[in-house]
């Protein structure tokens, strides 16, 4: 079944937004742009809503997916700048369309992230990050419902890329796996606290760049 | 102007006054408002560590920066919240170490009923609501600014606006025993300072665009103001005396509100705010109207403040057609002698015919409220709470639709704290080690695991019983707990007893002096500098009429002749 589907992006001030409370705001900006969601039958009713990945707080992104249904049918041609208009600042959508895939097909995102060194770029840090994350393992400690877990990082990196911003500022550019496992960025950087602590930067900022499917083609 | 709450966003953005003052300020020409919230301790750390004064939200400018520093104080437990704020913002605590006009550091809100604690630190208070005084003053500052005015030709000129309250234009006396000798006013300044009220309460600004946070917030939906004050007299109660006369919005204009709001705000949750709904003359029809708007919108309606009869419960029903969350009552003691002497109209065949109503309804929870250390409490009536709660459990043992689901009866007590203007502001507040008897007494005769009760602690209901009746001498107090880490008390996470006694300690000051004593008839209060409207004389009869365990009957039955009435241009009728 078709679905409506929004591509928006989050990112200035609005990446502080945590995930539940964007959940609401969208809510609040569909009210507010004229655009009755369809609830859900039952005992609680709720907006019909869904994000596709959730995005942690302090990530900036240009690609975020959002499913919706209207209580009335078709789509209006001006739901973008509708939204746009009741949304915060931050928050912009760039794409309002219907899409019949689903979020399940999504297999890769890429990732850009900005390593921020304080004291300047560590020495051949280029060439040692290329080498740490080119290992077979790199094991990180990770909290799932069982508890605490090893987790084997590496295969998730399905590529990746570094090239330096400035004399204290490195652009890591990497392909990570979205779902079955997730691998969230910043475990990427605490695996260097933990193996290469010269490596780790003093501050990562991520950006989410792309959705990719199985074959490496971009997710709508 | 910066507005300053002084307690988190989440608390402050909850808070009607708050965007009724930052719209009318808004709103006028040449006047530009911004908020300021305090930040939360992790949040203060970072800030003073890389050196950020606090800021005002909209634009980030250090709130140094502003011509009036305006703070919000609500509850006297976020004194310690306000030096704080000034210290962060790297703003003199005192209000004589602040000799130039700019920043003006002003306060308002219902502790400014007793302003004497912060008396040191605030340049002037606004006594009662501030929707049309605000306007007043910042034209009044205006003008000064302008014309170069010294701070205390400002203040001079601020104090005859009615309801401006200038603590540096009063002496204040003090006798051997400790109690006040004389206020004197200085300059034709006024004594007492009588409040200031929105009269036409159908014409004050209600603001329906407002400010939608993107986080959320603790009362995160649209909230209806429907009417000022009260006409009960619960004796205990500093607001419905402090917010008399009366004063409703027709249903009509409500329900223009309510549809404007929501739908400026996207807001799918809508509550009626006031100190009773249910004395609401026309809440049948409003609330017709309004389900009539938010069924079919999917947003839902809840009524806070309801009384325990069965209009009530009726209500509940069509309000909550699907969800039935828990019933909530305060009938704030137990037995009908000590609710006599409150004044709180409420019987147990109300109460337990409402629950029995509930429960046949299919409610299946709820929370009853009491206050342990009220004026003439005995064991018999601590006791009373547990055979009341107890008689809500055979209620629903005898009435329940459907008892597989079991039942939820939750009994909380609070510590009584006297207030000034009410009339129990003579009374003393019960000891701590002896609130914490009653708690066990009550604790021991609750018998049923489908009870539950919880209690508060003491300790912040003693500063808070010190404070609220305190006089200027507690300045030193507040600016010592201050500079040893005292913020945000309100939150168990930062409130520290220890902290507080030892500077009642250090500064030699008896805080049973003012949490504990027994106040003399005719004694001067630290707050007869401010005046509610309502007489000391009738405060005294009510005051009599609790200890002979006398109902005064509610506004509507028959006038009791407060006082409050005055405030009316032409000392007009209330709208009781």
């Amino acid at each position: 079944m078709s679905k409506h589907r929004l591509l928006f992006a989050k990112t200035g001030r609005a990446i502080y937004i945590s995930h539940l409370d964007l959940m609401r705001t969208f809510q609040r900006a569909f009210l507010r742009a004229g655009l009755h969601l369809r609830h859900s039958e039952g005992f609680n009713p709720h907006p019909i809503m869904a994000f596709a990945l959730p995005l942690s707080v302090g990530t900036t992104s240009v690609c975020e997916l959002l499913d919706f249904d209207l209580l009335s049918e078709p789509m209006p041609e001006d739901v973008v700048s509708r939204l746009n208009a009741a949304l915060p600042e931050g928050v912009s959508v760039l794409q309002a369309y219907d899409s019949s895939r689903k979020f399940a097909e999504i297999k890769w995102v890429c990732v850009s992230a900005r390593l921020e060194y304080d004291k300047g770029l560590p020495k051949d840090v280029m060439a040692r990050l290329r080498a740490f994350f080119a290992r077979e393992e790199v094991i990180v400690p990770k909290k799932t419902k069982k508890g605490m877990t090893d987790f084997n990082i590496t295969p998730c990196i399905g590529a990746f890329d570094i090239r330096s911003q400035s004399d204290c500022e490195l652009i890591f550019e990497a392909r990570l796996s979205a779902q079955n496992p997730t691998l969230n960025p910043a475990l990427l950087i605490q695996a260097l606290e933990i193996h290469e602590s010269e490596l780790a930067p003093d501050f990562a900022a991520f950006t989410r760049l792309e959705l990719l499917d199985v074959e490496l083609q971009t997710f709508r | 102007m910066a507005l300053c709450f002084p307690d988190t966003y989440e608390i402050g953005m909850s808070n009607i006054g708050l965007r009724i003052l930052y719209s009318i300020a808004n709103e006028m020409p040449g006047v530009w408002c911004e908020r300021v919230f305090a930040p939360w301790g992790d949040m203060e750390e970072e800030m003073r560590r890389a050196g950020i004064p606090l800021y005002a939200l909209e634009s980030g400018d250090p709130v140094s920066m502003f011509d009036i520093i305006a703070f919000s104080l609500g509850y006297e437990m976020a004194y310690t919240s306000v030096l704080n704020m000034l210290d962060l913002a790297g703003v003199p605590l005192r209000a004589a170490d602040r000799t130039a006009l700019t920043p003006l550091v002003i306060a308002g809100g219902t502790c400014a009923y007793n302003p004497e604690p912060m008396a040191d630190f605030i340049d002037l208070f606004i006594v009662g609501e501030g929707e049309e005084v605000n306007s007043e003053l910042i034209a009044v500052y205006t003008e000064a600014r302008d014309k170069g005015l010294s701070k205390e030709e400002f203040l001079r000129r601020a104090a005859q606006i009615p309801g401006i309250y200038v603590p540096s234009l009063y002496t204040v006396s003090y006798k051997e025993d400790g109690t006040i000798a004389s206020i004197s006013p200085w300059d034709g300044a006024p004594y007492p300072v009588l409040k200031r009220i929105a009269e036409d309460f159908e014409k004050a600004p209600y603001p329906v665009q407002t400010i939608i946070p993107s986080t959320e917030i603790v009362h995160d939906r649209t909230a209806l103001e429907l009417f000022r004050g009260c006409m009960r007299g619960c004796r205990f109660c500093q607001a419905g005396f402090a917010y008399r006369p009366v004063r409703a919005r027709s249903a009509q204009l409500l329900t223009q509100q309510a549809k404007e709001a929501l739908e400026f705000s996207g807001y799918d949750e809508m509550t009626l705010a006031s100190l009773s709904t249910s004395d609401y003359r026309q809440l049948g029809p409003l609330c017709d109207a309004l389900l009539e708007y938010c069924t079919p919108r999917k947003v839902s309606l809840s009524l806070p403040s309801l009384r325990a009869d069965n209009f009530s419960v009726e209500l509940m029903e069509k309000v909550q057609a699907v969800r039935k969350t828990g019933l909530t009552f305060a009938p704030e003691a137990g037995s009908q002698r000590l609710r006599d002497v409150i004044n709180k109209n409420v019987t147990e065949e109300d109460l337990i015919e409402t629950c029995k109503i509930a429960f046949e309804g299919g409610w299946s929870a709820v929370k009853l409220y009491f206050m342990l250390g009220l004026p003439t409490e005995t064991d018999e009536d601590v006791l009373a709470i547990a055979e009341l709660s107890e008689k809500v459990l055979q209620t629903w043992k005898k009435h329940a639709k459907n008892k597989s689901r079991g039942v939820r009866i939750t009994v909380s007590t609070s510590c009584f704290v006297p207030k000034p203007h009410t009339p129990f502001q003579w009374a003393s507040q019960v000891p701590m080690e002896e609130y914490r008897r009653r708690v066990e007494l009550l604790r021991g005769a609750i018998k049923s695991r489908a009870i539950t009760y919880n209690w508060h602690h003491p300790e912040t209901s003693y500063i808070e019983a010190v404070l609220s009746r305190g006089d200027r001498r507690l300045g030193a107090v507040l600016e010592r707990v201050q500079k040893n880490g005292a913020k945000l008390d309100a939150w168990e996470e930062y409130f520290s007893f220890d902290r507080w006694m030892e500077a009642f300690s250090a500064l030699d000051i008896d805080p049973d002096f003012y949490a504990g004593r027994k106040r003399d008839e005719n004694e001067i209060f630290p707050w007869s500098v401010t005046s509610v409207g309502v007489t000391h004389a009738f405060f005294r009869k009510e005051w009599e009429a609790a200890h002979q365990g006398v109902i005064s009957p509610d506004c509507r039955v028959s006038c009791t002749g407060c006082g409050a009435a005055s405030l009316l241009k032409g000392g007009g009728r209330c709208d009781e």
